[in-house]
């Protein structure tokens, strides 16, 4: 399962990440903030009305918003 | 003599940096950019228990020395010593979020390993006991092996203890290794220490419903978050626009009062003239703005320090997707509906280079309150006040059109601009959201002095040279008998030579005569256009008084509406393009932006006009 069809509220481990879908500095933000294979996230909010964009995870104590895009590229298995 | 000593303030955005800076330094702060890039260099002075004065920078925010943006690549400049005139700061003062330790203890290892004097900030230790942990900072201290001293900067607690640690900082040396240059594997390794460091040091831990987790469910909500920001905005605008009105028409009355004081007690003289017609009318009627821009400022602020910002970008984020941008572009964008100057100076914020120029590109196009004298004085002499059903007046209805008309057109013209000339990658939207916190008076109140100095500073040189070289145009050479200064100045002169390229749009003679002075900014139309219409007005709201019947009687509806649709359009503000230059780094985007803004002007106008033409309007 990709990150973005995570329901929300639910823990998962990022098992895999296809970094080239990202672009350079993105994949580097990204993992600078923890956002890297063997982290541990949840989905907290989805979307504005009927997008399901962007997508704000929580990852530790922070909450960081993320293109669905980005999310996409993102595979977990809910823990 | 030695050299003034350097501190650092460095770490992870949302750590809470800014706030201890301000708390350290006060209101001594320089605020600049470092040379040649468009980065902020906020420095200050601080005292050191030992009476030693030692200067502090804040840094740009970082997660970590592999910089991924222009900002993060200055701040690791600055601390490696490679920034061209930058001091390699003598002390490292890394700020942590007390309530984020395994988050911020990332990059905090990566500087310790640098093995420079390092003074660890646990900030924000109010919050994390709001959040229900408990730390220990001196499990921390002997984890890192530097010193560790907790502070609650907005609350001024633990300042005087960190500049105590400051003036004893000696270099790192702890637990972690010397590592050479960043490569994923050891930011892996730093990321399992930091949280191994981070449990030894968080002493009980209690899951608590943390409040902006409660906040979000509300604010972030798929169909409850845009309506309350909407309705955010639309309080904000009332405010703008109702709260300025009795500080800008008090400025414009004391400006007023200056300028027939000076004619009162000074002889007639080219020296009076330039005091009362270039400087004081010109600086002053650029001046009464600053009521709107400080107003305005209040609540971006409050947006900023509360950290609902955030939250107002990510909820934008799918709407400035859809023409190529971001959420980051939205703050700038919002500025601008007072002044697109600190829209463009907001700008910097925007990771993106390609969002970020063609944010600022499109910044003109939002609706500046300069616009606003331009568009009342048409409206009420073209648009009848009737009433089209439902309470809404036809003249309110045109004034939110033209609104309207410059978000579409902003819109528009990114979503072309990002397909041709700011082609590239789209910019994706990766954002920590802050934890939402009570602002400060003292930090809002910093902020909005910093905020009303930039354009102070603005108005007293770039606005002043060019009113007195437009004032010049206009009266020179001077008329001799049985001639009109308007027709025999430099100014009248370019006018006709302009008005052979306006014709075709609708526009006279005395339209051409105004769009000179207007370049300077928007408003100076309408006095402009009192003057040529040889009328002695005081100031804008008696020269609008008068104005009108003269309008009415001169002007077709067709030439009234191509009027406003080139205002909606036209980037007729010097300072604008200024800025524009010195946040480009260059001529090129300012002209570009000239040039485009222009052409839209002109077609827009000409098909207004065209149209109302062949409607028999």
């Amino acid at each position: 399962m990709t990150l973005d069809r995570l329901p929300a509220q639910r823990s998962a481990e990022i098992v895999a990440i296809d970094w080239a879908a990202l672009a350079p500095d993105e994949a580097k933000r990204l993992r600078a903030m923890g956002i890297d294979e063997g982290a541990h996230v949840s989905v907290a909010h989805r979307g504005v009305f009927a997008t399901k964009d962007p997508i704000a995870i929580t990852i530790g104590r922070m909450t960081v918003a993320v293109r669905r895009a980005h999310a996409r590229a993102m595979m977990v298995s809910e823990l | 003599m030695s050299r003034l000593r350097t501190a650092a303030l460095v770490g992870n955005p949302n750590s809470g940096k800014s706030a201890l800076f301000n708390a350290l330094t006060g209101a001594r702060q320089k605020i600049a950019n470092y040379a040649g890039v468009t980065v902020e260099r906020k420095a200050g002075r601080m005292v050191l228990p030992t009476g030693e004065p030692v200067e502090l920078i804040d840094l740009p925010g970082s997660y970590s020395l592999d910089a991924a943006s222009p900002d993060e690549e200055v701040t690791r400049r600055v601390i490696m010593g490679e920034f061209p005139g930058e001091a390699i700061p003598d002390v490292l003062v890394i700020v942590l979020d007390a309530a984020n330790l395994e988050q911020h203890l990332v990059f905090a290892q990566e500087l310790a390993e640098l093995r420079r004097p390092v003074v660890i900030a646990l900030n924000m230790v109010d919050l994390a006991e709001r959040d229900g942990l408990v730390l220990d900072p001196d499990a921390l201290s002997r984890a890192l092996g530097v010193p560790v001293v907790p502070t609650v900067a907005v609350r001024r607690r633990g300042l005087d203890a960190l500049a105590g640690a400051i003036a004893e900082a000696k270099p790192a040396g702890g637990e972690s290794q010397p590592a050479a240059t960043p490569d994923p594997a050891s930011m892996a390794e730093r990321r399992l220490s930091a949280r191994r460091i981070a449990e030894k040091a968080i002493v009980s831990e209690t899951a608590q419903h943390r409040l902006h987790a409660r906040l979000d469910r509300v604010l972030l909500h798929p169909w409850a978050g845009p309506p309350i920001l909407f309705a955010l905005l639309f309080v904000m605008f009332q405010a703008v626009f109702a709260w300025a009105t009795p500080f800008a028409d008090a400025l414009d009355a004391g400006f007023s009062g200056l300028i027939d004081l000076t004619n009162a007690s000074l002889p007639e003289s080219i020296a009076r003239d330039l005091l009362t017609e270039g400087v004081l009318a010109g600086v002053g009627s650029v001046l009464v703005f600053l009521p709107q821009i400080v107003i305005l400022f209040f609540f971006i602020l409050l947006m900023e320090q509360s950290g609902y910002m955030a939250r107002a970008a990510f909820i934008m984020d799918r709407m400035m997707a859809s023409v190529g941008l971001s959420g980051r572009s939205f703050i700038p964008l919002l500025s601008s509906f007072a002044c697109a100057i600190p829209g463009i100076m907001a700008t910097r914020a925007i990771a993106d280079p390609k969002d970020r120029l063609t944010t600022i590109l499109i910044a003109p196009l939002m609706t500046c309150s300069a616009r606003l004298p331009v568009y009342a004085v048409i409206i009420a002499a073209f648009i009848p006040a009737t009433t089209i059903g439902w309470g809404v007046g036809l003249q309110g209805l045109v004034l939110f059109g033209l609104y309207v008309a410059g978000i579409l057109g902003a819109m528009v013209a990114a979503l072309v601009l990002r397909r041709t000339v700011t082609k590239g990658s789209a910019g994706g939207f990766i954002m920590e959201m802050p934890k939402y916190q009570m602002p400060t008076l003292r930090d809002l109140a910093l902020g909005l002095w910093q905020r009303a100095y930039i354009f102070l500073r603005r108005a007293g040189t770039i606005i002043f040279t060019v009113t007195v070289v437009l004032w010049a145009l206009l009266s020179f050479p001077q008329a001799g008998p049985g001639e009109t200064q308007s027709e025999v100045s430099v100014a009248g002169r370019i006018a006709s030579g302009l008005e052979v390229v306006v014709k075709p749009i609708g526009f006279n003679h005395e339209i051409s005569l105004a769009l000179i002075p207007a370049m300077a900014a928007r408003e100076v139309a309408v006095s402009a256009l009192a003057t040529t219409y040889a009328i002695d007005a005081e100031d804008e709201d008696e020269a609008a008084e008068g104005l009108i019947p003269k309008l009415q009687a001169g002007w077709t509806l067709p030439t009234a509406l191509a009027f406003l649709a080139w205002f909606v359009f036209a980037p007729q503000c010097i300072s604008t393009i200024a800025v524009a230059k010195r946040e480009t780094n260059g001529w090129k985007w300012p002209l570009f932006m000239l040039a485009y803004l222009f052409g839209l002007a002109y077609i827009f106008a000409g098909i207004t006009y065209w149209s109302a033409v062949a409607l028999g309007l």
